[in-house]
């Protein structure tokens, strides 16, 4: 089922905004290049088919325009390829998909292995249209495919003593240049709370814009939290294991004064280094314009407000 | 043996005549090519993000230039290297401004009030404000009427500066990689930087040790 959100159209006047604004700064240096290039015209999604019908869950689809599909696969944050933002396209291609599957260690009655095509089979695919918020301050709308991890949470039981839950992403350094640089350790480790793992909102997502999910962008599954800062969202999962106490997570590992273990997107607490009141959306906005405002958790407080409900946020970053 | 009159050279120039030009027209490639890319949309998904990067990158590249000349004067004997100087010296500057009124106008919305909050409160954008304030003294003396009423001497101490920007511009984007714990491109620049003042320092050693020898 083709998707409700088109944004190609839309996208080529982007470059014209662009083009106009830039013209009179541009036109005396242009001259001295014959033949400006025009402006490609979108990228359409490629791939093999994965649709997902509309989500009912409450706050799954932004009525934002959603990102272009050739921006969204084209500027990663996937250090596992290289701290570029080009070099997960450049570099992932290398990733194997297949075959693979996903350890469920800890405290659950069902642990065990589980294989990509099970995982697949969970449950109905849905299309859950969410903001994704970069710690950086750029932002993006993805149409995402998958489902709510509940779905996988419930099938393998977890125990009482089950409080967190910690994502691990593959660490194969056969596949992944980028596993050479001291930039994190590795494996890149998530982590969240039992209360916002069970959230409808949490998703497994397995492609985007009705097509499988790209190897940059996390195949075959990666974990998606919206109301998070980006890194949160681990990606090319190997691992889930069910946790008493709090997991460690990399970037908390990596600078513990600047990333926590909540990582709530939230403009009144700033990243040591820069505000995070504003960011800029990707593809949108012009080069001049101001950038916008960025909402308490990425627009996604009356979803997730109450999870968080007496915390300090500012403690509990 | 007979002393032999002196002979005029023949008129020659030091320096070829394009050689200025051709370097002009070079450094302003970095630009040309930013501003192309910005208006046909050739700077990838973060346009903003991509021209405050480079214009930092220029501005540390035409800085290792600009502190490259000396030494490579001074170890191939080019005196006429020392020509090109001024001109790597002022676009240094020239991509210093840009790249600071990249982070004013976009990041920022040329809101002075939050600029000036920024510079205050973020350690690595008031080194960096340091570092192309103290670029300012030296462009406003580097034309030749200054270095007249200077004077040579003072003009030299003034310009002495440049070492202060080097090691700014550094700790500016070593504190910015910081947050991303991607010191590799620092390190690049850290280490060039280094070398081409290290060589300052020996080349000093070299000549006073030597003319203490000499004096012994």
């Amino acid at each position: 089922m083709p998707s409700e959100i088109t944004s190609q159209e839309v996208y080529a006047n982007r470059r014209q905004w662009m083009q106009g604004v830039g013209l009179g700064v541009g036109l005396g240096l242009s001259a001295l290049a014959p033949g400006l290039a025009v402006a490609q015209p979108a990228p359409p999604p490629k791939g093999k088919a994965l649709p997902g019908a509309r989500s009912s869950v409450p706050g799954a689809n932004t009525v934002e325009k959603a990102t272009a599909w050739g921006d969204i696969t084209t500027y990663n944050n996937f250090y596992e390829f290289g701290t570029d933002k080009g070099d997960p396209l450049r570099n992932a291609g290398a990733l194997k998909t297949r075959p693979w599957t996903v350890a469920i260690e800890g405290e659950v009655k069902k642990p065990g292995n589980l294989d990509i095509e099970t995982l697949l089979k969970l449950a109905p695919m849905e299309e859950r249209i969410y903001r994704l918020r970069c710690v950086e301050g750029w932002s993006m709308v993805i149409p995402w495919v998958g489902f709510s991890l509940a779905e996988l949470i419930k099938r393998v039981e977890p125990t009482g003593n089950a409080r967190y839950l910690q994502f691990v992403t593959l660490a194969d350094p056969a596949q992944m240049p980028g596993l050479s640089s001291s930039v994190l350790d590795w494996p890149y480790l998530e982590g969240l709370r039992m209360d916002e793992a069970v959230h409808p909102l949490t998703m497994l997502a397995f492609g985007l814009y009705g097509h499988v999910m790209p190897n940059q962008n996390g195949a075959p599954l990666r974990l998606v939290v919206p109301w998070k800062y980006g890194f949160k969202s681990g990606k090319s999962l190997v691992k889930i294991r069910f946790v008493e106490k709090q997991p460690k997570t990399s970037w908390e590992l990596a600078a513990p004064s600047e990333y926590g273990f909540y990582s709530n997107v939230n403009p009144q607490v700033d990243h040591p280094r820069w505000s995070q009141a504003t960011e800029r959306r990707i593809g949108e906005d012009g080069l001049f314009a101001k950038k916008r405002s960025t909402l308490m958790f990425n627009g996604y407080e009356p979803q997730v407000g109450q999870l968080y409900a007496g915390m300090d946020l500012k403690k509990f970053y | 043996m007979i002393a032999t009159p002196a002979v005029h050279a023949p008129a020659r120039r030091l320096m070829a005549g394009w050689v200025k030009p051709l370097l002009f027209l070079a450094s302003l490639g970095p630009l040309a090519w930013l501003v192309w890319g910005a208006v046909n949309d050739g700077l990838g998904a973060n346009p903003a993000e991509a021209l405050i990067r480079s214009t930092g990158e220029w501005t540390l590249r035409f800085l290792c230039l600009t502190l490259a000349i000396t030494p490579l004067r001074q170890f191939s004997g080019w005196h006429w290297l020392a020509r090109l100087r001024r001109m790597l010296g002022l676009f240094t500057f020239a991509y210093g401004c840009l790249h600071f009124l990249s982070f004013a106008w976009l990041d920022m919305g040329l809101d002075l009030s939050a600029i000036v909050r920024d510079i205050i409160k973020r350690p690595f954008i008031l080194v960096g404000s340091a570092a192309l304030l103290t670029m300012l003294p030296l462009a406003a003396t580097s034309f030749d009427r200054a270095i007249k009423a200077l004077g040579a001497r003072r003009w030299q101490v003034l310009h002495r500066l440049i070492y202060a920007t080097a090691l700014l511009a550094v700790l500016h984007f070593f504190w910015m990689r910081s947050a991303k714990n991607d010191f590799a491109e620092v390190a690049v620049y850290a280490a060039v930087i280094a070398a081409l003042l290290g060589w300052r320092l020996w080349w000093r050693w070299k000549s006073v040790s030597g003319r203490a020898r000499r004096l012994a």
